[in-house]
C-alpha cells in the first residue's frame, strides 16, 4: 500500500524527470533538424492523422457558433455583428484550444502509444545497443513535428469555422447575414496581434501536448497495461495542461 | 569462484559485479571471463537476470559495484560518445528480434550502416544482401516485421547485429519458443557465424542441451552467483546438485517444487477450524 | 537517468514555479482594477443609483480612473451612498467636481462619470462629492413623456 507521502514524491519525481527529459529533447533538436526527411515523415504522419478530424470539427463548431451567436445577437438588432463575434471567439479562443484538445486526443495518444510500444518491444533498447540515440532519432523528430503542426492545424480549424463551412455557410447562406458585412467586420476586428497571439497559443499547446505524449510513451511500463495507461494519461494530462495554459496565456495577452 | 580461463585472452572481463533491481539482489559478486573468438553460454533459471548481464556488459545499466571491461576498456567510465563507439563493436540480438516495425527487413539491416557509416547506397545494398544471405533471408528483404514469423524475425535481428562486423555478438534467449527446425537453424547460424567471422559470442539461454552443444565454454549462474563454469563436458560432470538438477530438468531438488508454505496437514485442518 | 532525489527536487521547484505563474496570472487579470492602497476613497450621495453596482467604473472624460467599491444607504437621509476608489494617479481632481450616473452605450452597464469643477482644492481621501445627479430611470422618463403628451392633447381637441 503506497502511503500518500510516497504518492506525492512519485508525482514530484515524475515532474522532475519530465524536465530532464525535455532538456534532452531540446538538446537533440539540432541533430533532428539535420534530417529533414525524417522530420517531414513525422509532420506528415501527425498532420495527416489529425487533418480530417480538425476540418470536420472546425466546420461543426463554426456552424453551432453561428446558430448560437445569431440567436443572441439578433435580439439586440446586432445580427450583422456576427463577423466580429466569430473573429474574436474563434481566432482567440476556440481555434487554438479546441484544436489542441482534438490534437491531444488523436495525435497525442497515438504518439504515446507508438513510443510506448517501441519501448515494450525493445526497439528503443535495440537502438541504444546499436549506438543510435533514440532521443535523437525517434523522440525529437516527433516532438518537433507536433510543435510545428499545431499552429497549422489551428489555422485550418479557424478557416473552416469562420470561412468555409461554419460561420459563412450558416450565417450568410442560411440565416441571411450580409456577406459583405460579415467579411468586412472580420477584416476590421481581426488585428495582426490577434492572429499572432493565436499562433503563439497553438504553438505553446503543441509543445505541451507533444512533450507530454513522448514523455508518457518513453517512460511507460513495458507491458500492455503500461502502454494503455500511458495513452490515457497523455490525453488527460494534455487536456488539463491546455486549459490551464489557456488561462495563463489569455490573461497575459488579452487583459 | 575463480574461473578456469583458457589461454586465450578474454574479450570481456567482469569482476566483482554487484547489481540490484529494487530490493532484489541480482548479482552478488560475480566474475565472468568471455574468451575471444569462442561461443560462451550463460545459463541459469528464468529470472536470474541473464538478460541483465548482457545489458550491463553493453553499458545500458550500471552495476552498484564491480567492473566490466570490454577489450581492456572499462565500459561504465566512458562518456557517451566513447560508449557509443564501444557499442558499435558489439551486436545484440534481442529475444524478439527488436526490429523497427516501420522499416522493411532490408531497411532494418541497413539501419546501423546508414546511421554509422558514410558508405554510398550501392555499397550498403551489397553489405545488406550479404548479411541477409548469411542468415538465409535474402529473398525476404522487402517484407515487413509484421509479416515475419518469430524465427525469421530473429534471423533478421541477427543479420542486423552483424551488420557493422562487430567483435562481440550477444544473444538473448535465442531459442525460446522456437520449433525444432528454427532452433536448428539458429544454432547452426550462431556457431558458423562465430567461426566464419571470427566473432566472440555470448549466448544467454536456459535451453540446456541446445546451447551446450554449440558452446566452447559455459557458466551456470543462479541466486546471484556463479555456480559452475568450464567447458560443456565439465559442466555436465559437475558435482553441484543444483547444476545437475538444472541440467537434467528434474522437478525437485535444490530448487524445491513446493513454494514455501505451512505443513499440508495443518493447513487442511485449520480450514475446518476457521469456519 | 538522474538520481531519484534530484528528480524529486526538480519536480518540487517546478511546482513552485507553476504556482508562482498562477498567482501572477491572477494579479495580471485583475490589474484593470485599482489595487487597494494605490487609490484614495471618495464618496457621493445619489437619490437613485439606478443600475450602478459595486465594481462599476468611475470615469472622467470617458477614461476609467477608478471603481465603485461599495453602495450603502444613508440611514438618515435614505439616499444611496456610493463609495468610490480613485487611482492615486489622478490626485488633482477639483474639489467641486460633480458625479453623474451614466449608461455605457445604449444597453451597457452604468458607471459614475466625474464632471470636472474649477476649485483650487482637490479631492482627497475621504472627500465627498458636492454635486450629484442620479441615474435616469426609464419608467420615470416614459411617465414624464406620457404626462406631457396628455397635457398637450386637450389643446388639440379644443381646436
Amino acid at each position: 500500500m503506497k502511503g500518500s507521502f510516497s504518492i506525492i514524491t512519485d508525482m514530484l519525481q515524475g515532474l522532475g524527470r519530465a524536465q530532464f527529459f525535455l532538456l534532452s529533447i531540446i538538446g537533440a533538436i539540432p541533430s533532428a533538424l539535420l534530417r529533414p526527411r525524417l522530420l517531414a515523415q513525422q509532420v506528415y504522419a501527425v498532420g495527416v492523422m489529425s487533418l480530417i478530424i480538425i476540418v470536420i470539427s472546425g466546420s461543426f463548431v463554426g456552424m453551432v457558433l453561428a446558430l448560437q451567436g445569431y440567436r443572441t445577437l439578433v435580439d439586440f438588432g446586432a445580427a450583422e455583428s456576427l463577423g466580429v463575434f466569430f473573429a474574436v471567439v474563434i481566432v482567440r479562443e476556440l481555434g487554438p484550444v479546441v484544436t489542441a484538445l482534438l490534437f491531444a486526443g488523436r495525435a497525442g495518444s497515438a504518439l504515446a502509444a507508438e513510443i510506448g510500444l517501441m519501448k515494450a518491444t525493445d526497439q528503443l533498447s535495440g537502438m541504444e545497443m546499436m549506438a543510435v540515440d533514440p532521443i535523437k532519432r525517434v523522440i525529437a523528430p516527433r516532438f518537433i513535428a507536433g510543435v510545428f503542426a499545431m499552429p497549422l492545424l489551428s489555422m485550418i480549424f479557424a478557416m473552416m469555422a469562420i470561412g468555409i463551412a461554419g460561420g459563412h455557410a450558416i450565417g450568410v447562406n442560411l440565416l441571411g447575414v450580409d456577406d459583405g458585412a460579415y467579411w468586412s467586420q472580420i477584416h476590421s476586428s481581426l488585428h495582426w496581434e490577434d492572429i499572432r497571439d493565436s499562433l503563439v497559443k497553438s504553438t505553446v499547446f503543441g509543445a505541451a501536448v507533444s512533450w507530454i505524449a513522448v514523455y508518457q510513451g518513453y517512460h511507460a511500463a513495458p507491458t500492455s497495461e503500461g502502454v494503455s495507461r500511458a495513452t490515457t494519461s497523455t490525453v488527460v494530462v494534455s487536456s488539463l495542461a491546455i486549459l490551464a495554459l489557456d488561462f495563463i496565456l489569455t490573461a497575459f495577452m488579452f487583459h | 569462484m575463480t574461473t578456469n580461463a583458457s589461454d586465450d585472452a578474454a574479450l570481456v572481463r567482469v569482476r566483482g559485479l554487484n547489481f540490484s533491481h529494487g530490493p532484489r539482489v541480482i548479482y552478488d559478486g560475480v566474475d565472468v571471463d568471455i574468451p575471444r573468438g569462442k561461443v560462451t553460454a550463460i545459463m541459469g533459471p528464468s529470472g536470474t537476470g541473464k538478460t541483465t548481464l548482457l545489458r550491463i556488459i553493453g553499458g545500458q545499466w550500471r552495476p552498484a559495484a564491480g567492473t566490466v571491461e570490454f577489450d581492456g576498456v572499462n565500459v561504465h567510465t566512458q562518456r557517451r560518445t566513447a560508449l557509443y563507439e564501444l557499442r558499435k563493436r558489439m551486436g545484440m540480438l534481442f529475444q524478439n528480434g527488436a526490429l523497427l516495425t516501420d522499416l522493411s527487413v532490408f531497411e532494418n539491416v541497413a539501419f546501423p550502416l546508414r546511421e554509422h557509416t558514410q558508405l554510398p547506397e550501392s555499397m550498403i545494398r551489397d553489405l545488406v544482401l550479404m548479411k541477409l544471405e548469411a542468415v538465409g533471408l535474402r529473398g525476404a528483404r522487402d517484407l515487413y516485421p509484421s509479416q515475419l514469423s518469430g524465427g525469421m524475425s530473429r534471423r533478421v535481428g541477427l543479420a542486423r547485429a552483424i551488420a557493422l562486423d562487430p567483435d562481440l555478438v550477444m544473444y538473448d534467449e535465442p531459442f525460446t519458443g522456437q520449433d525444432p527446425i528454427s532452433m536448428g537453424v539458429l544454432m547452426r547460424l550462431i556457431r558458423s557465424l562465430n567461426d566464419a567471422l571470427g566473432l566472440t559470442s555470448i549466448v544467454v539461454s536456459h535451453d540446456v542441451e541446445e546451447v551446450l552443444s554449440i558452446s566452447d565454454y559455459a557458466y551456470v549462474i543462479a541466486s546471484g552467483k556463479v555456480l559452475a563454469s568450464g567447458t560443456p563436458d565439465s559442466i555436465r560432470n559437475s558435482d553441484s546438485p543444483y547444476v545437475q538438477q538444472f541440467l537434467r530438468g528434474e522437478p525437485d531438488g535444490p530448487v524445491a517444487f513446493h513454494y514455501k508454505a505451512a505443513a499440508y496437514a495443518d493447513d487442511l485442518m485449520n480450514k475446518g477450524a476457521q469456519k | 537517468m538522474q538520481s531519484r532525489a534530484l528528480e524529486i527536487l526538480v519536480g518540487f521547484f517546478v511546482c513552485l514555479g507553476v504556482s508562482a505563474v498562477f498567482i501572477l496570472t491572477f494579479r495580471v487579470a485583475s490589474l484593470t482594477s485599482v489595487e487597494g492602497g494605490k487609490g484614495y476613497t471618495v464618496t457621493a450621495t445619489f437619490q437613485n443609483i439606478g443600475g450602478l453596482k459595486p465594481g462599476g467604473a468611475v470615469k472622467l472624460a470617458g477614461v476609467k480612473i477608478g471603481r465603485v467599491k461599495g453602495i450603502t444607504i444613508d440611514p438618515s437621509s435614505f439616499e444611496a451612498v456610493a463609495t468610490m476608489e480613485i487611482s492615486d494617479v489622478y490626485n488633482n481632481i477639483p474639489e467641486d467636481s460633480g458625479g453623474k450616473i451614466l449608461t455605457a452605450g445604449l444597453l451597457g452597464e452604468q458607471y459614475v462619470s466625474i464632471d470636472v469643477g474649477g476649485a483650487e482644492e482637490t479631492l482627497k481621501n475621504g472627500s465627498k462629492l458636492k454635486f450629484t445627479q442620479s441615474a435616469l430611470v426609464l419608467e420615470n422618463i416614459i411617465g414624464q413623456f406620457l404626462t406631457s403628451q396628455a397635457s398637450k392633447s386637450p389643446e388639440k381637441d379644443a381646436k
